[in-house]
């Protein structure tokens, strides 16, 4: 039955959901593991820079690293322990990435120690936008973007509206599903602080039509606030990306190459909102984060509450993985990477942790055809570009003219294209091979003028879908 | 799980859309069979020996191009079974296996194969045999003549390199009905004479094995429609497109021009427009291409029949629409999300 008005934008998916499994499974939050692996680039930006040494004490909530300039976020003890060494560690974000190792004491009560002295009813735009900072807040839903970052809106940009993407259009996730519906005043809060944050006069919050407890309950609770609207749109992959989102609630559509801001619109994901307005008032920092636990061959699926750091080891053996086998997933199984080691750590951007045990890995891994001009991929991609003729470029090594004449730093790699292919085409990985071998070619060129090292500059455009 | 688990890394998306290749191809396998039904229902032994021999030159010859392994996606089967729906009841087998040869050597493995070949190979192989044999390919045979269980059409057998018999006597002999020997396109055109649309829907009129029901190949394409295998766009735009050209010239001259209606349910055109035009790997994928694709192939089709030498201009209006495709498809590249309308 369909209750609520269809918000949407053109193209797109409807890949099966296997949200069942989880979306009514209460968060319960999962032991402390006995070691915590916690990566120091954990957002996209420059890595923090440890503030603790070897063997040195912390207490749950202590900044362990700080900020590495403007772009960048600092990272908080997310368990009472000793510091057992910094180096480098697997993580999902590369093969080894420096790490803060930090030993749990088991007998500790594992209570926050650490506040911040924030008063958040007193709190002006710069003031909350440095609390934002000092909490070390990343956007939760995936695409793991410093949240100040976000909400710093300058002055010749004014923003009027700001989304809160609740789509969730992952296929398996449902842990923003199960924020919204269990913690809604949370949630509500860190919206007010939002919007003055960035100096907004309204919130949409945009929720897929296939959560309509969250929807009810979001509405019946802003019934008596005007400035924040809650909105059903069409349940349709990737829907949670935030250009889509923004067509589907307001018609507007993102220019290529921008980004929200430059149509006024600022877009926060709901995990992230409900952890400012729960975090802000207790003083708290960025220590744990909602996971949805889920896939085929996972015995106890659902929604945990885990530490920063947590490797993913760990939680496969809480939540009772028998396989000897899989492909485990951070993340959505459409845009989420696979990971290479069970020492891997969840962070701040791990929205799920996604196993797929052997049967489904091969019945997943067919082989390929050669590309038969269908066109669903050209039906699909939300961004309108033409994967079957990028496809058959990226084939032939023409990736200068995938850029030039077809649009490929649009892609944002949500996957539409390579899920509906019947010729079951890598095509988001063909297009990953382009972009990365053009981004060489582009830093071979700057390096050449001048011989020194450049630092890897990650660009604030990525878009993940939540 | 012990601590020592395989771990498979793989790209993203993890899932996959149930549909493969595979699945679609088998799908428009068992949509096409119903119109092979009816064509042995209509043209009895002679027509199922002929579909046989077709469907088994397209796989012998798939299989002699070295790549045994591309027997498996059933696009030679598809090839082979739309051509034979082509073909004249009675074509001899012989050259019926030329058709198939030609088909998938000429038309696709020529190319590269499955998903390389620019234009559909089951026309290819038509236009050749067309061009090669064209006594053979206009000779018709008249549908549901007496002891078409018992024995066979005089010229089915006919041997290799040889001229196929006479057949208008036997024709006249057996024929249920008088027969003309001709279509309802070749008595439109020669003899102005309209044969009654319910005959041309049901499929009870002369012509080749699979195209006389128009009826029964719009149900099979509504299949293939509703599971999302073939572009609807394609099929309801060549019919739209023959449909206005039709009506046009009607307009302009009614005793000379047949009307629209006659126009969409006489000949191949059915056929062609939710069968062949729809060939995914001959066809536009941008959604204004498939559009202009359609409506370009409706309107050849009709000059052709209307102004050609051919009573039927449907396959070379195919063959010169997936001829067309690259260049639809540069034309109408879609507007980008987020880019200014030009």
């Amino acid at each position: 039955m369909r209750l609520f008005r269809r918000k949407t934008f053109s193209h797109g998916i409807h890949p099966p959901d296997h949200k069942a499994e989880t979306a009514h499974s209460p968060i319960r939050r999962l032991p402390f593991p006995p070691r915590l692996v916690v990566p120091l680039d954990q957002h996209i930006g420059k890595p923090a820079v440890p503030l603790v040494h070897k063997g040195q004490e912390v207490v749950r909530g202590e900044p362990i690293a700080r900020a590495d300039g403007f772009l960048s976020a600092p990272v908080h003890a997310p368990a009472t322990g000793r510091v057992r060494d910094i180096r480098p560690m697997p993580t999902a974000r590369d093969r080894l990435t420096p790490c803060i190792l930090i030993d749990v004491y088991e007998a500790a009560t594992q209570e926050v120690l650490w506040h911040y002295p924030w008063q958040p009813r007193k709190m002006d735009r710069q003031a909350l936008i440095q609390a934002v900072r000092e909490m070390g807040l990343v956007g939760l839903g995936g695409a793991a973007f410093p949240s100040h970052v976000k909400l710093s809106v300058p002055e010749d940009k004014p923003a009027h509206t700001l989304v809160v993407n609740g789509c969730e259009c992952e296929p398996y996730l449902s842990c923003d599903h199960r924020v919204m519906v269990e913690q809604p005043a949370e949630l509500l809060r860190g919206v007010r602080y939002a919007l003055r944050a960035t100096g907004a006069k309204r919130a949409i919050i945009g929720i897929e039509d296939n959560k309509p407890d969250a929807i009810r309950l979001l509405q019946k609770l802003t019934a008596e606030e005007p400035a924040i609207e809650v909105e059903a749109v069409a349940t349709k992959y990737p829907q949670g990306s935030e250009k889509m989102l923004i067509r589907s609630l307001m018609g507007l559509e993102v220019p290529a190459g921008g980004i929200p801001l430059d149509i006024g619109v600022v877009v926060n994901n709901v995990g992230t909102l409900a952890m400012l307005g729960a975090l802000l008032p207790q003083g708290e920092a960025l220590t744990e984060r909602v996971i949805t636990v889920t896939g085929p061959g996972v015995q106890r699926p659902g929604n945990y509450r885990v530490p920063l750091g947590t490797p993913i080891g760990f939680v496969l053996r809480e939540a009772g993985y028998r396989g000897e086998a899989g492909d485990f997933v951070l993340g959505g199984p459409m845009m989420g990477p696979s990971v290479s080691d069970l020492r891997t750590p969840i962070t701040k951007g791990s929205s799920g942790l996604l196993v797929l045990d052997e049967a489904a890995v091969r019945r997943e891994s067919p082989r390929t055809w050669p590309c038969i001009h269908c066109g669903r991929c050209v039906n699909a991609c939300p961004m309108r570009l033409n994967p079957a003729m990028l496809g058959r470029l990226a084939a032939a090594g023409e990736y200068q003219r995938m850029a030039a004449k077809y649009h490929l730093s649009d892609c944002f790699e949500c996957g539409s294209c390579s899920w509906i292919c019947p010729a079951r085409i890598p095509l988001v990985q063909q297009f990953r091979v382009a972009k990365q071998w053009l981004r060489d070619q582009e830093r071979r060129k700057r390096h050449a003028a001048p011989p020194r090292q450049q630092p890897l500059e990650a660009s604030g455009k990525e878009v993940r879908a939540a | 799980m012990s601590a020592k688990a395989r771990i498979e890394l793989r790209p993203t998306p993890h899932i996959h859309a149930p549909q493969d290749v595979t699945v679609i191809m088998r799908n428009v396998v068992l949509a096409c069979l119903p119109l092979a039904g009816w064509a042995v229902w209509q043209y009895g032994l002679s027509a199922a020996l002929l579909g046989v021999t077709v469907v088994a030159s397209c796989l012998l010859t798939e299989w002699l191009f070295g790549r045994g392994e591309t027997l498996r996606d059933w696009s030679a089967v598809i090839t082979g079974l739309l051509l034979f729906l082509t073909l004249p009841p009675g074509f001899p087998l012989w050259m019926g296996a030329v058709a198939g040869v030609t088909a998938i050597g000429l038309g696709k493995t020529l190319f590269g194969g499955l998903g390389m070949n620019v234009f559909n190979p089951a026309l290819v192989g038509r236009a050749f045999v067309q061009a090669a044999f064209p006594v053979a390919i206009t000779t018709w045979t008249p549908p549901f003549f007496e002891g078409r269980f018992s024995g066979l059409i005089p010229t089915t057998l006919t041997l290799p390199f040889t001229i196929p018999p006479e057949t208008s006597r036997w024709a006249g002999a057996v024929a249920v009905d008088a027969f003309t020997g001709a279509t309802p396109l070749a008595l439109a055109k020669f003899q102005q004479s309209l044969s009654p649309a319910t005959d041309l829907f049901l499929g009870t009129t002369a012509g080749s094995a699979g195209e006389s029901s128009a009826l029964l190949v719009l149900v099979c394409g509504l299949y293939l429609a509703a599971r999302k295998m073939l572009d609807w766009r394609i099929p309801v735009s060549v019919l739209a497109g023959a449909a206005l050209t039709a009506a046009l010239f009607h307009l302009l001259d009614p005793e000379r021009h047949p009307d629209a209606g006659f126009t969409l349910l006489s000949g191949g055109l059915m056929l062609g427009a939710w069968f062949m035009a729809t060939d995914m790997v001959g066809s536009p994928v941008t959604p204004r291409g498939v559009v202009i694709y359609g409506l370009l192939i409706g309107v050849v089709t009709v000059v052709i029949r209307l102004f050609g030498g051919l009573t039927e201009g449907v396959m070379y209006a195919i063959l010169l629409g997936n001829a067309a495709t690259p260049l639809i498809d540069q034309l109408t590249q879609p507007r980008v999300f987020g880019e200014k309308r030009r």
